[in-house]
This record gives C-alpha cells, sequence and structure tokens, in this order.
C-alpha cells in the first residue's frame, strides 16, 4: 500500500535533507554509525528530582502556600499559647474575684478574649487545646488509616487469589454498624484520645483500602509492569518501585482529604454521644456544647468561634491536599 | 444474565448471613449491666431470669441457630426490649421508615435536579467564572464538617422562613429546609464527579472528530458527552436512593423528625439486641441491593457493558 505524498511534506522533506548536509558535511550526515566503546557507555544527564519538581510546581500555587503557613501556625500557636502571658488555664473554672461566683457564660471582653463558657471556663484557652487534640486526632487517625489501607489494599488488588476473599470481607465489614464497634471500643478502654483514634481507626481503614484496590487494579496489568514481570521482577520491589510511586499523587489527596474527615467524624462522634468526655476540650466538644446553647443569640458566640477555626482547618488541608497532589503528578512538571 | 444474577443474588445472601451473625455476636460482647436499668438492685436470680427471657442463658451457637431460625422460618425479628417495651421490631419501625424515605427521595430529586445542570454547565465553562464559584460551593461543603452547617442553615433558615425549629409532617414549610440541608452533600458529590467525567470525556478523540466535523458545541456537550459521563455516575444514584430509607442521623435529630435517622445509635446504646439486629437487617438490605441495581442501571445505560464479561469480578 503505497501512500500518497503531499507535495507540501515532500518539499519539507527535502529542505531537511539540504539543511543537514549543509550542516554536517556531506559524509558525516550519510556514513555508517562506528562502534565506539566510551560513546555506548554514554548516558543523558538530567537533573530532574522527582520531590525537587513537586515541591517547585507546589510553591507556584500560591493560595495552597498560604494556606500550608496557616495550618503550620495554627498547629504551632496551640502549644505556645499555654506559655504566652496572661492566658488562662483551659480546665480551671474562673470566679469573679470579688464575689467568688463563677463567671459563667460570660460575654468576650478584654479578659477573657472569647468570653467563658457554661461552666466558666476561659473559651480562648479551650478552642486552642481543643484545636489541638483534634488536628492530634486528624493526623494520627488519617496516618494510621494510609498505612493499614494502603498495605492491605495493594494485597487486594494486586494478588488475584485474595481479591474474592477480600471483597467478600469487604462487604461484610462494611455493613457492620461502625456505632457498636464503637461503643464496643469504648467499652473495653477508657474513653480519651488514644480510645477515639484506636475507634476511628479499626473502622476507617476500610475505605482506604478498597480505594488503593481500584487504583492498583487500573494500572497492574500496564505493560511496564507486564515486562517487570517477563523479566522476573519480585513481586515486592514491583508493589514498591511501579505501583506504588504511580499513586502518590492520589494517594496523597486522599490523606489529605482524610485529616479533615477525621475531625469531621469526631465531631460526629462527640454529637451522637460517643466522643470525648466532656473534661477533654475538642473542636467536638466545644462545638457540641456552643450548640445547645444556641438558642440564646447572645450565647451564640460559643459556637461561632469553635466552627471559624474547624473551617479554616478543614478547607486549608482540603485545598493543600489538592494543590499537592496536582504538583506531585508528573504531568504537571514543566 | 440471568445466571450471573442468580449467582450474585445467592454470594449477596450468604454476606447478609455473616454480617448478622456477626452483629448478632459483637451485641453479646456487652457488658451484661448494660441490660438492665436497675443492675446493682437486682439479685443473681432476676438477672439469670431476664437473660433467660431474652434466651443469653445458652451457649452462643445456639442462640444465633435460634435467631437465624426464627428470622427466615417465622420471619420473625423478635420484640424491642428497651427501646419500647414489647412491641415487636417491625412495628417500631413501621411507621418511622415512610418518613425517612420521602424525606430522603425529595433531597435525592432536589440533588439531582440541581447538581447534575451544575456540574454539567462546569464542565461546559471550565475555568471560567462559574467553574470557580462552583469548585468553591464544592470545596466548602466536602471540607467543612456537615454538622456545622446544618446548625447555621437551621438556625438562621428558620428565621428567615419564621417557622418553627421543630419539625412539623403536615406543614410543609417545615420540610424545606431538611431537605435543603440533606440535598447539600449529594449536589456536591454529584456535580464535582460530573464535572470531572465530562471533562475528562470531552478530551476524547470522538469529540475532536465531532468538532472537526462541525457539530455544534451544545449538541456534542449534551448528546455525546453527557451522555457518557453519566455512565459511572448512575451507579450510585440506585444506592444513594435507598441510603435514604438509613435517614439522616444529624438532620431527624436536629429538627425531632421521627425517622430512622439515629435510631441505630440509640438502640446500640440501649442495648436492644433484637431491635439492632432488625436495623442491621435492614441497612446490610439496602446496601447489597443497591450494588445489583447499580450495575444493573449502568447496564442499561451502556450497551457496552455486559454482565457476562464483568461476571466475577466484583
Amino acid at each position: 500500500m503505497g501512500l500518497i505524498k503531499h507535495p507540501k511534506l515532500e518539499q519539507i522533506e527535502q529542505d531537511c535533507t539540504r539543511n543537514l548536509k549543509a550542516a554536517l558535511g556531506d559524509n558525516e550526515a550519510f556514513s555508517f554509525a562506528q562502534f565506539n566503546e566510551q560513546e555506548v557507555e554514554r548516558t543523558g544527564f538530567s537533573d530532574y528530582s522527582y520531590w525537587g519538581s513537586t515541591l517547585r510546581a507546589f510553591c507556584k500555587n500560591k493560595v495552597a502556600l498560604f494556606l500550608v503557613f496557616v495550618v503550620l501556625a495554627i498547629l504551632c500557636f496551640t502549644f505556645i499559647q499555654p506559655y504566652l502571658p496572661g492566658q488562662f488555664d483551659a480546665f480551671v473554672v474562673n470566679n469573679n474575684p470579688d464575689t467568688g461566683i463563677p463567671l459563667r457564660n460570660q460575654q468576650p471582653d478584654s479578659v477573657h478574649w472569647l468570653g467563658t463558657n457554661s461552666i466558666g471556663q476561659d473559651l480562648w484557652s479551650r478552642l486552642w487545646q481543643g484545636t489541638r487534640t483534634s488536628l492530634l486526632i486528624g493526623i494520627a487517625v488519617a496516618g494510621i488509616e494510609a498505612l493499614v489501607g494502603i498495605s492491605i489494599g495493594v494485597l487486594w488488588g494486586y494478588v488475584r487469589k485474595l481479591d474474592f476473599v477480600f471483597t467478600e470481607l469487604y462487604n461484610i465489614l462494611d455493613n457492620i454498624p461502625s456505632t457498636i464497634v464503637l461503643i464496643l471500643v469504648s467499652y473495653i478502654l477508657k474513653p480519651g484520645v488514644s480510645t477515639i483514634i484506636i475507634a476511628m481507626s479499626l473502622t476507617g481503614w476500610i475505605g482506604m483500602a478498597r480505594f488503593i484496590r481500584n487504583q492498583i487494579i487500573i494500572i497492574r496489568d500496564r505493560e511496564y509492569n507486564l515486562a517487570s514481570r517477563c523479566l522476573g521482577t519480585p513481586v515486592y520491589r514491583i508493589i514498591l518501585r511501579n505501583l506504588l510511586p504511580y499513586l502518590v499523587s492520589v494517594v496523597m489527596l486522599r490523606m489529605a482529604l482524610s485529616i479533615p474527615a477525621a475531625i469531621g467524624s469526631e465531631v460526629f462522634l462527640t454529637y451522637i454521644g460517643l466522643g470525648l468526655p466532656a473534661t477533654i476540650p475538642s473542636l467536638g466538644n466545644l462545638i457540641n456544647e456552643g450548640r445547645t446553647l444556641m438558642m440564646s443569640p447572645n450565647l451564640r458566640y460559643q459556637l461561632i468561634y469553635p466552627t471559624i477555626i474547624l473551617s479554616i482547618v478543614t478547607i486549608s488541608f482540603y485545598v493543600v491536599g489538592n494543590a499537592f497532589s496536582d504538583a506531585a503528578d508528573p504531568k504537571n512538571h514543566r | 444474565m440471568l445466571k450471573y444474577l442468580a449467582k450474585r443474588l445467592g454470594r449477596s445472601f450468604i454476606t447478609l448471613l455473616i454480617i448478622l451473625t456477626i452483629v448478632f455476636v459483637l451485641m453479646r460482647q456487652m457488658p451484661i449491666e448494660g441490660y438492665f436499668p436497675n443492675y446493682d438492685k437486682m439479685t443473681k436470680e432476676q438477672i439469670q431470669n431476664g437473660l433467660e427471657i431474652m434466651g443469653m442463658d445458652k451457649p452462643m451457637p445456639v442462640q444465633v441457630l435460634n435467631f437465624l431460625r426464627d428470622l427466615f422460618f417465622k420471619g420473625d425479628l423478635g420484640t424491642s426490649r428497651l427501646y419500647r417495651n414489647n412491641v415487636p421490631v417491625t412495628e417500631v419501625l413501621a411507621p418511622k421508615l415512610p418518613v425517612s424515605i420521602k424525606l430522603g427521595s425529595l433531597a435525592l430529586i432536589v440533588a439531582l435536579l440541581v447538581g447534575i445542570p451544575m456540574g454539567t454547565l462546569m464542565a461546559k465553562y471550565k475555568g471560567k467564572l462559574f467553574d470557580h464559584i462552583g469548585t468553591g460551593f464544592i470545596v466548602f461543603i466536602q471540607a467543612v464538617p456537615a454538622a456545622v452547617y446544618y446548625l447555621f442553615i437551621q438556625l438562621y433558615g428558620t428565621e428567615l422562613l419564621g417557622i418553627k425549629l421543630i419539625f412539623d409532617i403536615n406543614d410543609w414549610r417545615s420540610w424545606i429546609l431538611p431537605v435543603f440541608s440533606m440535598s447539600l452533600g449529594n449536589i456536591a458529590y454529584y456535580a464535582m464527579w460530573l464535572r470531572r467525567y465530562m471533562v475528562d470525556e470531552s478530551n476524547k478523540d470522538y469529540v475532536q472528530l465531532a468538532k472537526i466535523k462541525g457539530v455544534s458545541k451544545n449538541k456534542i456537550m449534551f448528546q455525546h458527552v453527557f451522555r457518557n459521563a453519566f455512565v459511572p455516575m448512575a451507579q450510585y444514584i440506585p444506592t444513594s436512593f435507598l441510603n435514604t430509607v438509613v435517614g439522616s442521623i444529624y438532620i431527624e435529630s436536629l429538627y425531632s423528625i421521627p425517622g430512622m435517622g439515629g435510631l441505630l445509635v440509640d438502640v446500640v446504646k440501649k442495648q436492644d439486641n433484637n431491635m439492632v439486629q432488625g436495623i442491621v437487617l435492614v441497612f446490610a438490605c439496602v446496601g447489597v441491593v443497591g450494588l445489583i441495581f447499580g450495575d444493573l442501571l449502568m447496564v442499561l445505560l451502556d450497551p457496552r457493558i455486559s454482565f457476562a464479561s464483568k461476571g466475577g469480578s466484583r
């Protein structure tokens, strides 16, 4: 089957030949290459570094960069705040110095910057203590979820024989109400921060594992993996070197989203009465306390301040996660 | 096709059995104190008597078999013990289901009516102002915990509409806010994924070809891109419809709606075993049936997908 050449193409071809000849000389352009041992070993040099490029791509997104600083600033401040001058202890009930009566539901003023809660504790200090607890829970749960979810998800997706077993296991685990698990855990362990982290991780990894499994299934039979398998690459190496690096951007996105999700579900758990005991301040507890008072308009500040911090933190993580996942995709490294 | 369905239904049935058994066993791990409100004042005989009435004195396997026998041969889920004294579980659930279904399906309809046009328009005007506004909305709904904006909708919405905070089943105005709050999450979900799928789809070769052939932009968007992009979304619709049965804990407790939401948490805390089993049965059926219907809908919408080749992959 002969191709009909477009006259313009022919023109270009002739131009190229002429230019090549002019540049290299008649002999150079059309002589056989000689075998040269040093030339064989020469490789192209590239200063491409994956994480370097990711960082550079990320820094181009000014909004995300700003929000990273916001989150870091909030995180640092929650640790510094108790040592600043003029702070109240988050757990001490403040009394009126003259009468000795607890300062209940005091409006925000110059002493108690965000007012006091219904038993007279300083809301400003409680807010930062609570933010610290919630951030800790969010990061810990997201970390455990990622670790367990990725390990199981990879096995589930890559090892064909296990697919059936894990899929049925998923169907079963996914349908057992997490309430039952949460209540049982809180019976066995003492209620507290570590208990809630364990309880949330116990049910949280399932979604992550399923997500990773679906991703692995999409890429496991791509040509480069087939080639690796034919060359006899061991399974662990295929997983660590071929599959997981491919998933960095989606996994990062998912992880960044699971931090706000974990903070959100702590609020939810508190709401249904399975959260932290009321003595430990957390964003969930603060919002729940504020919620009970929201019917009286002049006490709404107790609900509004925690929700503002909560919204800032969760939106920041969300936006940063999206931006980082975009930056981690090598297609966007230009 | 039929063979595949039969096989799949059979497997789902076994899954259901396992779920019920596990939940049954888990509930029996709860401390005995929780079963009796005045445990401290009871004598040993009274406690033993109470356990006997609940059938909890027998060994675990016997209990499980008794439960499954009653369920499948008599259709009997037992009676509620603490939530409502000695009322059959089915009777407790019967008046609650329709309320949740009505509320949930209204919310789903609103979500589809708003979310799908929103996603389509966002894909069509990608990178323009509408897309940015929509993305902002989606980020907000996804990132801010539902508890927070539900509260503010209730707080300011009721003031705005001039109605009471508490739900009144006969006043149509009091349906507005719960339905609206419930649909927000789904609106964001539908809009986000439809936009994603449509943007992916419009980069495909056949769309380029249609453009070159001079097909109008609207026709490409609505007849070709939309239809193809909607297929993966379709799978989610039956599940989200059936999920309305489950109700929403937040919404229903915020507005005191007498639905299913929060019921599970309530009865788990009260250790009302029969109620827990009944509700878990409903939920698990909903989950399993939703998945099957989702696949069926996908086949209906896209003739290229067939069950035969898909068999066993899920």
